[in-house]
């Protein structure tokens, strides 16, 4: 029963990143392919606790922790300079 | 490891993938900026809050291993940086709505889209409606 969900969950998955992809190619606005990015972000982080599950090993929650920390500074510096045009100030 | 823990555990994998393809749609199909940030940031905050709940329900009921609370720190994490995203990505928005440029055009020229029930041909048809825009104010 716990392979079958984790398949499934696989292909939800597979289809959620696909359509976060489309949205960060296709645009319009550059805060459209930031929120684009960000989802990516989570959906890998979704993607790696499964493949934690699947392969049944605790090496992934690191950089599970790892690709949550990067995917928020890169957000936050995205829109920090759209803001202020500048980054550090 | 019990049938009980294994089929929440496995009812909680599908319900959170689920929930994150969810917020893809919303994000790939809503018709305009706000709309489609208020979708990943609700739905995929849950969804992926699920599938590290069975995560940490999994490696819990483990054959070797105590309580695993690796999860719950990625779940923390993620919970507080959620609006903070949101937040700034909507005022990033609004700001550059506000201060004209090219992000404006089309921001109005997506309304019009809407307006008219036409949505996703939003950039395609923008130079016109600029075309048009600045054709009336010259009359």
């Amino acid at each position: 029963m716990l392979n079958t969900a984790v398949e499934i969950a696989f292909v939800l998955i597979g289809a959620a990143l696909a359509l976060s992809l489309y949205r960060l190619l296709r645009g319009p606005d550059t805060t459209d392919r930031i929120v684009a990015l960000d989802t990516l972000g989570i959906n890998a982080i979704a993607l790696l606790v499964l493949f934690g599950i699947d392969q049944a090993s605790t090496a992934y929650f690191e950089i599970a922790l790892l690709v949550a920390l990067l995917g928020f500074v890169a957000t936050v510096a995205l829109c920090k300079f759209l803001l202020r045009g500048d980054i550090i100030e | 490891m019990s049938t009980v823990a294994e089929s929440t555990v496995a009812a909680l994998l599908v319900l959170g993938a689920l929930f994150v393809l969810l917020g893809s749609i919303g994000l790939a199909r809503l018709p305009d900026f706000l709309t489609r940030l208020h979708g990943p940031t609700k739905a995929t905050t849950l969804g992926v809050g699920a599938l590290l709940l069975a995560s940490a329900i999994f490696f819990s009921t483990g054959a070797n291993t105590g309580i695993s609370l690796h999860e719950l720190a990625i779940l923390f994490f993620l919970f507080i940086t959620a609006p903070v995203t949101a937040h700034l990505l909507a005022k990033a928005a609004l700001h550059r709505q506000a201060s004209g440029g090219e992000g404006d055009q089309r921001a109005r020229s997506g309304d019009q889209q809407v307006a008219r029930g036409e949505r996703g041909e939003c950039e395609r048809e923008a130079p016109q409606a600029s075309a048009t825009l600045s054709a009336q104010r010259e009359q």
